[in-house]
């Protein structure tokens, strides 16, 4: 049994000041199998697998590979021992072509696959002499690629599979691979797990981090289960369930359903029409988007990562340039109607429009990584007071009041939110934009990267702010929980509305293909609830 | 295949998570006292200097030689309150840039600021002289080195709101058209044709109570009683001059409200953005700022030390202050600090240079050795070193680089 173990992992543990990433975790991985690594995030698995692939070096533990103790001081010697792993965020030369990027920084090699000789092949680069072999594992696995194709005209899912054929051309036995599913559609992630199949039927081992169940059991064997940098248990996928993996994970029993309660009697408040953007390189980034936000129900958006929902909440808030069209709010409190088109976000608030907007970057935008807690719940509110001086009384009682209300973990209040967890810094961006009492709150993946605890914390306060009558925009990118949340769902494909469905009754697969669909949604062709049937 | 044997690293690095401030401070003093050694026995190698004498000479730059020291007071000692000085002049400079490289804007232009500022001030003392009553003098002077120093530093500011030009290749740049500049006027205005050396200023242009027309009075002139010859009223001033500059910058990138934006911006546009500050305006005003500062130091220079104008009248100072500003993180309190720390440097190591006859670059050796160690300490309080538990065991394993020829499509 143990010449069937391709890398086994012996009491590894890893700290990060007074934090245990990994704390003695056992792992093997069979060859020929595919092994899911499940948990919450800060749970350590990216920290694992980075010792894995020599971007860390383990304080405690052994790895032995092929059943022989080694020692992975860096990438380099991760891949002499044919292990490759592909990140979330890809390692692409934007204006080279596929093939370039897989050769890349290997050594030119003369002997091509061919046996050329020497002098015919010394005017040739090596990626030149690396396409057939790319084009051979293509067709060994089923990818789908063009080694001429430069990246930056490539699709998202294409990235992906370069990374993919570059880690295989370089002999990789053993794939790790950091939330694949993150970024892709339903039908490219259905693709990329055929894909995997044929590789773990080839033999070679495979590892998949991710957190996203329904996943893990379509196409894992087994399931290695982290909690809080500890080995739970690793289980086969076929004799376990979803419900009894998610206990694991958080190490206590809770519900997966997402409440949603009935709107209350809805308005309009935010109407947007015709609206039109364009890149600063003359590319169309919104075309002709036109849709409603009504108060009291939270709306969702829906695409494909990069398909003009940044651009929408940024034009909303003010700062994006609008080529054409119109923006305009219905203040509950004046009735008066207010024109937000080509006003900076100060002029937005001095309109007196309660506008808040949990923007996608947190750190980069939202909030100052550096600046502690009191002084980033100062941003939206700093100018109010006297002309010079700051008073930093109000936000130090807001800051107090949102670690305690939102049980923020945080060693106290001046603290930079740099240091604290993803979940933590959201609660901190959500809480000071919810405090501001919007009238239209806008969030743009505001789960990105939480636990399930804190996602689901996130999920109540949107769901509250909608009973308190704001008009929630959410972009997601979790369709199950899209689904479960929103009242209606309007999807973006390629900057413009594919359609808008009603949440209740909205099935993934037809948002999937709405996902993709080229074909602008017509309002009116759809009926009075605002469903659509998808082309 | 090609059998490989592997090592385990020796060490790795692991980052600190907080560490309480007097061992960061430990460390810190730790650094400078081995920095102290390394220069010794660097200086005893190379030189044959031995390490005594380095340091007596290092401690006469800074107290004056034997016989001054037989009567050492502090109110008497005049090397040591030229050091004072000194630093408060580095030190102004510094709080000058800080704003500026708080906001990320790199401004390695201080250098040509403070010159403009000393041109400026050394103009009008020369061509106002005693038309106008001795204290209107200085405000007009005070004024024209402020907005001197200003539009240099607004010049380079305009442009990159407006055109995102590299402000650091603009700003250096700047330094050597204002050195030019002065050269001109040097010429122009050098007492004697050829000599192109303006020479003091207004030496025989003196007020009614025995001061120079354009010079800065001694405010403390006749306040230490009972001690013969003190030298402290001739320094003090411009001294408190700086350290009262030096609260109110700290006040205002503490507690006012353009010091926050001025945070907001240096750390994330975007942040600035998103919350509706108004990025182009607080780059603009903060290098009024910077600039307006740097004019005051060259005030400061003209008026109140040198009465005289050159082409190296600033001596460097506008960069040693970046370093200055770096090193104490941009809290001007921590500056006094740091600038003293550069300013007894530089004396020692010009002594060491002149009195034990070692090469002039050797000195600037040691005190880059210091420099050095002091940077390199802040790499220890950020991180520490953990040493393997099996040392350097050898073993076997592992193929090495499979070829990637022989890669999958052999199969």
């Amino acid at each position: 049994m143990s010449d069937n173990i391709a890398i086994e992992l012996k009491g590894i543990t890893k700290t990060f000041g007074s934090i245990v990433a990994n704390d003695n975790v056992d792992l093997k991985v069979y060859k020929g199998e595919i092994l899911s690594v499940l948990g919450e995030n800060g749970c350590g698995k990216t920290t694992l697998m980075n010792m894995i692939s020599g971007i860390y070096f383990p304080d405690k533990g052994n790895i032995y590979i092929n059943g022989e103790e080694a020692h992975i001081a860096s990438p380099k010697d991760a891949l002499n021992y044919k292990i490759g792993m592909i990140h979330q965020h890809f390692k692409l030369v934007d204006v080279f072509t596929a093939a370039e990027n897989i050769v890349l920084g290997l050594k030119k090699d003369y002997k091509s696959a061919n046996g050329n000789s020497r002098f015919k092949t010394m005017f040739k680069t090596g990626a030149d002499l690396a396409k057939e072999s790319i084009v051979s594992l293509s067709n060994k696995y089923g990818f789908d690629i063009d080694p001429e194709k430069k990246i930056y005209q490539m699709s998202v899912s294409e990235k992906q599979t370069v990374e993919i054929i570059k880690v295989l051309y370089r002999g990789a036995d053993i794939l790790i691979l950091d939330e694949p599913t993150a970024v892709l559609t339903p039908q490219e992630t259905e693709k990329l797990f055929e894909i995997l199949k044929k590789m773990r039927d080839s033999g070679k081992s495979i590892i998949i981090i991710t957190h996203k169940l329904h996943e893990v059991m379509a196409i894992s064997d087994r399931v290695t289960v982290l909690c809080k940098g500890k080995h739970v248990d690793t289980v086969k996928t076929s004799e376990t369930t979803p419900n009894a993996l998610a206990e694991m994970m958080v190490g206590q029993k809770l519900s997966l359903n997402i409440y949603r309660g009935d709107p209350v009697n809805p308005e309009e408040r935010l109407v947007v029409k015709n609206l039109n953007c364009v890149s600063r390189e003359g590319v169309k980034i919104l075309d002709d988007v036109s849709f409603t936000a009504y108060s009291g129900e939270i709306l969702g958006i829906a695409g494909i990562a990069g398909s003009g929902q940044r651009e929408l909440l940024e034009s909303i808030a003010g700062l994006q340039k609008v080529h054409s069209g119109e923006i305009t709010y219905n203040d509950p409190t004046t009735g008066k109607v207010e024109n937000l088109r080509d006003k900076t976000p100060m002029q937005i608030r001095n309109l007196g429009v309660r506008l808040s907007f949990v923007p996608e970057d947190r750190l980069g935008m939202g909030l100052v990584g550096n600046m502690d807690i009191v002084d980033n719940m100062m941003l939206r509110t700093y100018g109010k007071g006297g002309p010079f001086f700051l008073h930093r009384k109000n936000p130090k009682k807001l800051a107090e009041d949102i670690v305690e209300r939102l049980s923020v973990s945080t060693p106290g209040i001046s603290t930079p939110v740099r240091r604290l967890s993803g979940g933590n810094v959201q609660k901190v961006l959500v809480g000071r934009e919810i405090a501001a009492s919007p009238t239209v709150l806008m969030a743009a993946y505001p789960v990105r990267g939480l636990d399930i605890n804190s996602s689901y914390m996130i999920y109540n306060l949107l769901n509250e702010q909608k009973e308190k009558g704001v008009a929630v925009i959410f972009v997601g990118e979790d369709l199950d929980v899209l689904i479960e949340l929103c009242d209606r769902i309007m999807v973006i494909g390629s900057g413009h509305i594919t359609g808008i469905v009603d949440g209740r009754r909205a099935e993934k697969n037809e948002l999937g293909i709405l996902m993709t669909s080229s074909k602008k949604y017509d309002e009116n062709l759809t009926d009075e609830e605002g469903t659509t049937d998808a082309n | 295949m090609q059998i490989k044997s592997s090592r385990e690293p020796l060490f790795h690095l692991v980052k600190r998570d907080k560490i309480p401030w007097w061992k960061a401070w430990l460390i810190r003093i730790g650094a400078i006292l081995l920095a102290l050694v390394a220069c010794a026995v660097i200086s005893e190698l190379i030189t044959g200097v031995k390490p005594k004498d380095l340091f007596t000479t290092i401690l006469h730059s800074w107290f004056g030689d034997a016989d001054y020291r037989e009567k050492f007071s502090i109110v008497q000692n005049r090397k040591f309150w030229i050091l004072l000085q000194e630093t408060a002049i580095l030190l102004c400079v510094a709080l000058a840039v800080t704003p500026a490289f708080k906001m990320r804007f790199w401004n390695i232009g201080a250098e040509g600021q403070v010159l403009m500022g000393c041109l400026a001030s050394a103009g009008c003392m020369l061509l106002i002289g005693d038309s106008v009553s001795p204290s209107m003098l200085l405000v007009i002077m005070f004024i024209a080195a402020v907005v001197a120093g200003a539009i240099w530093a607004i010049i380079p500011a305009i442009f990159k709101a407006q055109w995102n030009t590299n402000e650091t290749l603009f700003t250096l740049m700047l330094n050597y058209v204002a050195m030019q500049i002065v050269a001109y006027f040097c010429i122009e205005w050098a007492p004697s044709n050829g000599s192109n050396v303006v020479g003091v200023i207004n030496r025989d242009l003196e007020t009614a109570d025995g001061g120079n027309y354009g010079w800065l009075p001694n405010i403390f002139e006749g306040f230490v009683k009972d001690v013969e010859r003190p030298r402290m009223p001739e320094y003090a001033h411009i001294i408190l001059i700086v350290l009262v500059l030096t609260a109110l910058m700290f006040i205002y990138l503490r507690y006012s409200k353009q010091g926050y934006e001025i945070s907001v911006v240096g750390e994330s546009e975007n942040t600035a953005r998103y919350i509706g500050i108004n990025v182009k305006k607080v780059i603009l005003r903060t290098m009024l700022i910077s600039g307006a500062i740097c004019g005051i130091a060259g005030f400061l220079l003209v008026s109140g030390i040198e009465h005289t104008i050159a082409m190296d009248t600033v001596g460097g100072r506008g960069f040693t202050a970046i370093m200055v500003s770096w090193l104490a993180k941009f809290n001007p309190f921590v500056m006094i600090v740091t600038s003293f720390l550069f300013v007894i440097m530089d004396s020692g190591a010009s002594k060491v240079a002149t009195d034990l006859r070692v090469n002039e670059s050797f000195s600037e050796v040691l005190t880059a050795l210091i420099i050095f160690f002091i940077i390199g300490c802040e790499f220890f309080i950020n991180y520490k070193i953990v040493f393997s538990r099996r040392n350097g065991k050898k073993l076997v394993s592992a193929s090495n680089a499979v070829t990637s020829s022989d890669n999958d499509n052999s199969k």
